[in-house]
């Protein structure tokens, strides 16, 4: 079993040595991050900035004996020819295989004064990528830039941590890529009402410590600037050895770039024209990877993943498009701004294709699971999108044959026949059938139904005399 | 008060005071007050007793029908050349039992004897059992059906607090609990009773059927089947980010925080919605429920537990419970509802593969040492332990397995997964006894049926939910021709070559002997005496004898320590995982199963009365309406539930109770109605507890045949 050689410390990196060791790989591995701190989770980051988890708490478990992890190791360069990598602390490490699991960057667009001419971030300027990023901010408000999925999650983040939050985003509503003009004013009026101050359809033109110049003139106070404009797959190293990409890595259904001792996963990663990955898919792909590398002949699917921005007491999902406008597709949509919910499904022969649902806890939940596991839809969608369970039942007297005690399989005619034999009280009526001797829960009913008979002219019981 | 059994005279209704006795049901062990002789039995709930309170379900009032019930075993049943079951004598079917199992020991090794058990026969008749296993067998053969009932629970109860009680503190501590989070129980169906100490606290229910219990709930929890465990992982996760972790209670009485923390630091709750379907919102109302309660509880049941995983998400139930400060604290607290009427006592008597009574262990030299010196043997002569129920159930009649196998109250024919297959082991053997009242499904493939006493008919002790131990007193005698499993045992036993004194007859004897055996063990006895329990003394175990007076008992465990060495309690680090077959196209449903409020168990009694059989007549499958409409299933037409191991036969009923992706089946039916003949094979590797709540299913409508 030859040795494999994962490039990043992230949780793809991670998952991947974690499992090849559980599967049973035979050979050395080794993971080399960049990051001074042993691999944790990303996905909690913003559980750090809104100050409900320390930092500490970010830990991925300890890797397994048979791993070796080497922190702080920057890769500089890979030699294909000799299957090498060369470090920058001058070590030069072999592979049998080699995995690049390097992840994105935060990508920092170009406002003067973000950056100075090294590239190196100014004073006061935050991106949240890594647990450093976490550590505590300075005095005064803080602008967000970008009001994508992150920076939503982001703002409504440091509004739970107390901070100060004004929003600026170039499009005309938040998270613009992912859903349309209806979904984006639920979201914005959920920032608004958590009282993160709003600057739609402008963009940051300057910065300078202690504040943002807006493209109309406007200048925001900012203690700190926090950019939140999307990632870019780390691809350099790849790209300089030679092999093929695209937005990320170019991979193959095995995980595989166009060299077959290199593999790629996770963020820096590109399948069937789809960079990137959620951290679940970066997982799956990690589990996948795993088993093929231990000599198991299969390849990556990726599973149907929603988009689940965290926004604490606001549920949102946001579910993968897929070809849109396609013969036979029904779309249904629910608006309902006045109480901030919408939802609007593509389906495509009673499953769903794709669609957003933003507002009703409940609806979240069930469409979610209906996308991922591509079940068919229930006949009620309105229940289904409002939340409602579906089970309403009208009122008026019940039948007869209802059971009024179920622990003793007593019906109200069991009941009303025992009365009009001689059993005028809970006790007696206890005695002659039963009722309210289990649980004890049809007590109130069975009293109520012993005071309905004891109303002569009540016209509910009218047909029974 | 009447006497104990072995008084054979016939009483008449004069002689005969109302007797003081339980129900011979579920682990709730309602008391009862028997009047009347025999054929006119009958029943009433002690108005006193704290557990049931004056309550009883259906079961319990129709009880005492079991004990003139047509068809009940009257003589011992010795199968023919013919292939026909025929009765003979006692004496001809303990001879022709002892000389076959000795020739098959002879010829294939102790080995090849097996005794399957159950958790309903009292502790003197349990710790018996195990005796005549491991002393006049010799075998390591031995385990019993609540391996299929507690055995998670079990397993992660041990592993946390270091000692497997099913309530830790009395029943009535619910009483004036604020919020009790029932993880996969149903009580208000199965134990109905035991809702009387729910009426005051707010109910979360766990459970993917809406039942009778979900009804009762302030907030219902509805999650995809076989993800529980993904979900109490994410409630522990919320009490993590929600600030909700009692710590200094983490701190003071627990260990291993750090690395439970680890393992449900990946199931944020979007992540656990998704496995789940169950609302992010909904996951943290429940977790602050549970934190803002003054009192809580957390208590699992089956559902949560008879899975491949089950142990598992016990142990991830228990350390949500571990993170807010509950066990061990006086009004709060973790338990385990316990299923068959003796399942607590059941597990801790010895027919467990691989304990010892008093829960000692039967790889600890010391505990077999003291074990054996009671028994009067050698401790080397004790076997180890042996396969748990279901291995030992699918090694019968194989060139290493069992050939010859005695059944004692049970019925596996229809309890045990993916039945079609246990029936057919069964089938294989050499030789096959059954002690039982009535002719079970069991019973009718045995070679041999001997025909015991029933429960008013019989002393002894059993152990309730709450662990405290209960006197089961006889009203009437066993029917002429009938005999106690203890005499049973005794007779065989002696016919193996034991000395008569080893094997005692009187429930009493037993009982001091176990009493011996368990002291200074986990579940200690030796302080309990039916003398004190007569007195009307509520006695919980752990009840050491103590010299210089009597022991109060144990009604609250852990209150200052948890049973470990260090007296901390243990957090776990598990991982999710999905149940051993999960939907595809070819089985898209989640296939559950489970009970219904008037029949119990395999229903071999309560098929049997007619007012039970009248509630719950046949095996039904519930399907959701959309799923019915599609599956063009109509409502009571029947259809065929089946899985890759195998198909049963139910009527549909269409309810909005089911979740559209799962439907539910009823084990307590026979034949073709079997639930378990579409469960498999996977078992748990801790616990070995078998994947009774879900499979993968297909649901067809059954053509209309003439």
């Amino acid at each position: 079993m030859s040795g494999v050689l994962i490039v990043g410390g992230g949780p793809a990196a991670h998952r991947l040595a974690e499992r090849l060791v559980r599967h049973g790989h035979g050979g050395g591995i080794t993971v080399i991050g960049a990051e001074p701190r042993a691999p944790y989770h990303r996905a909690l980051l913003g559980s750090v900035l809104d100050g409900s988890l320390g930092s500490e708490r970010l830990a991925l478990p300890a890797l397994p004996g048979p791993v070796r992890l080497l922190t702080g190791v920057r890769v500089t360069g890979v030699d294909r020819a000799l299957r090498t990598v060369r470090t920058a602390d001058g070590r030069e490490l072999p592979y049998d295989t080699l995995v690049l699991a390097t992840g994105a960057r935060a990508r920092v667009p170009a406002v003067p004064g973000l950056t100075d001419r090294h590239g190196r971030l100014a004073e006061g300027v935050r991106l949240l990528r890594a647990a450093a990023d976490c550590r505590p901010l300075s005095e005064g408000p803080v602008v967000v830039v970008g009001g994508g999925t992150r920076g939503v999650e982001a703002a409504l983040a440091l509004r739970r941590a107390g901070h100060e939050v004004v929003l600026a985003h170039p499009a005309a509503h938040p998270m613009d890529r992912h859903l349309d003009a209806a979904g984006g004013a639920v979201v914005a009026q959920w920032l608004a009402e958590r009282g993160v101050t709003l600057r739609l359809g402008r963009r940051a033109t300057e910065y300078a410590p202690g504040k943002v110049v807006l493209d109309d003139g406007e200048v925001l106070a900012a203690g700190t600037v926090l950019v939140c404009a999307g990632t870019v797959p780390n691809t350099r190293l790849a790209r300089a050895a030679g092999l093929p990409v695209g937005d990320g890595v170019l991979v193959d259904a095995r995980l595989r770039t166009a060299d077959p001792h290199v593999h790629a996963i996770g963020d820096c990663a590109e399948q069937d024209g789809t960079p990137g990955a959620t951290v679940l898919g970066a997982w799956e792909q990690a589990d996948t990877l795993a088993r093929i590398l231990t000599g198991e002949d299969t390849v990556h699917r990726a599973g149907r993943h929603a988009l689940r921005p965290r926004l604490p007491g606001r549920d949102l999902v946001v579910l993968p498009p897929g070809r849109d406008g396609a013969e036979g597709d029904r779309t249904v949509t629910l608006r309902d701004p006045a109480r901030g919910r919408y939802a609007r499904l593509v389906l495509r022969e009673g499953r769903i294709r794709h669609g957003v649902v933003a507002g009703s806890a409940r609806a979240v939940a069930a469409v979610t699971l209906l996308h991922a596991r591509d079940a068919p839809v229930p006949a009620d969608l309105l229940a289904l999108l409002t939340g409602a369970d579906g089970t309403y039942t009208g009122g008026g007297e019940p039948p007869e044959d209802t059971l009024v005690c179920h622990c003793n399989n007593v019906t109200r005619k069991t009941l009303k026949d025992a009365w009009h034999g001689g059993a005028r009280d809970a006790a007696a009526l206890a005695a002659a059938t039963r009722a309210t001797t289990g649980c004890g829960s049809c007590g109130p009913v069975v009293r109520e139904l012993c005071a309905a008979l004891g109303r002569p002219a009540d016209p509910a019981e009218g047909g029974t005399r | 008060m009447s006497g104990e059994a072995g008084g054979r005279g016939p009483r008449t209704p004069a002689d005969l005071p109302e007797t003081t006795t339980h129900c011979p049901y579920c682990a709730l062990q309602c008391s009862t007050e028997l009047s009347g002789g025999p054929g006119r039995v009958g029943v009433r709930p002690s108005p006193d007793f704290p557990v049931n309170r004056g309550g009883l379900c259906q079961k319990g009032w129709t009880a005492p029908a079991l004990l003139g019930t047509p068809g009940r075993l009257l003589t011992p049943l010795v199968r023919g050349a013919d292939g026909v079951l025929a009765p003979a004598s006692w004496d001809d079917a303990l001879d022709l039992v002892a000389g076959r199992l000795r020739r098959t020991r002879e010829r294939y090794g102790a080995d090849a004897v097996a005794v399957f058990g159950g958790g309903g026969l009292t502790n003197e008749k349990a710790y018996t059992l195990g005796k005549f296993a491991r002393v006049a067998l010799g075998t390591s053969r031995i385990d019993y059906n609540g391996r299929f009932c507690m055995s998670s629970a079990a397993a992660a109860t041990l592993a946390a607090f270091g000692l497997d009680r099913g309530l830790p503190f009395p029943v009535t501590d619910l009483d004036d609990s604020d919020v009790v989070l029932l993880a996969g129980a149903n009580p208000a169906e199965t134990m109905p009773p035991l809702m009387r100490h729910l009426e005051r606290a707010d109910l979360v229910v766990v459970d993917p059927r809406r039942t009778r219990t979900a009804e009762r709930a302030a907030l219902h929890l509805q999650p995809v089947p076989g993800s529980d465990l993904a979900l109490a992982l994410g409630l522990l996760h919320l009490a993590v980010t929600e600030g909700l972790v009692d710590k200094e209670y983490v701190d003071a009485r627990t260990t291993g925080f750090e690395a439970a923390w680890e393992s449900c630091a990946a199931w944020w709750p979007e992540r656990v919605e998704a496995v789940t379907g169950v609302p992010v919102a909904d996951m943290r109302r429940a977790v602050r429920m549970l934190a803002g309660a003054r009192r809580a509880h957390v208590l699992t049941g089956r559902g949560a537990e008879q899975h491949s995983k089950g142990s598992d998400t016990v142990a991830a139930f228990i350390g949500l419970a571990l993170a807010l400060g509950l066990p061990g604290r006086a009004g709060s607290g973790f338990g385990t509802l316990t299923g068959q009427g003796n399942g607590q006592g059941g597990r801790e008597m010895g027919q467990k593969a691989d304990q010892l009574p008093g829960y000692r262990s039967l790889t600890d030299p010391a505990d077999r040492a003291h074990v054996a010196s009671v028994w009067g043997v050698d401790p080397d002569a004790l076997p180890g332990p042996g396969p748990s129920a279901y291995e030992l159930l699918d090694s019968l009649g194989t060139p290493e397995g069992p050939r010859a196998l005695l059944v004692f109250g049970s019925n596996p024919a229809v309890s045990a997964p993916r039945a079609a297959h246990v029936t057919e082991r069964l089938s294989a053997l050499d030789l096959l006894v059954v002690a039982d009242f009535v002719p079970s499904e069991t019973a009718a493939l045995a070679d041999v049926v001997l025909p015991v006493a029933q429960w008013a008919e019989e002393e002894g002790t059993l152990t309730g939910l709450e662990g405290r131990v209960l006197r089961r007193r006889a009203h009437l005698s066993p029917p002429p021709g009938v005999r106690t499993d203890l005499e049973l045992l005794h007779a065989l036993a002696v016919r193996l070559g034991q000395p008569p004194e080893r094997f005692p007859v009187r429930p009493r004897e037993v009982f001091d002997e176990l009493r011996r055996a368990s002291a200074g063990a986990p579940a200690d006895y030796s302080g309990i005496s039916y003398a004190r329990l007569d007195a009307g003394e509520a006695l919980h175990w752990p009840c050491p004898a103590v010299p210089g007076g009597d022991h109060p008992g144990t009604p609250r465990a852990f209150l200052d320590r948890f049973a470990h060495p260090d007296g901390r309690a243990r957090f776990a680090a598990v991982e999710h995982r999905p149940p051993a077959r999960e939907p595809d196209a070819g089985f898209p449903l989640y296939g559950t199963t489970g009970r219904v409020l008037a029949q119990y168990q395999s229903g071999a009694q309560t098929r049997r009365v007619p007012e039970l059989a009248e509630a719950a007549p046949e095996a039904f499958v519930e399907v959701h309406p959309d799923t019915a409409r599609r599956l063009g299933l109509a409502d009571g037409a029947l259809a065929e539930v089946e899985s890759v191991h195998g198909s049963t036969r139910a009527r549909v009923r269409v309810t909005r109770t089911a979740r559209e992706d799962t439907v539910f089946v009823p084990f307590h039916y026979p034949g073709a109605a079997r639930a378990n003949l579409f469960t498999g094979d996977a078992l748990d590797p801790r616990s070995r507890m078998p994947e009774f709540k879900v499979s993968a299913v297909r649901v067809t409508p059954v053509g209309e045949r003439s």
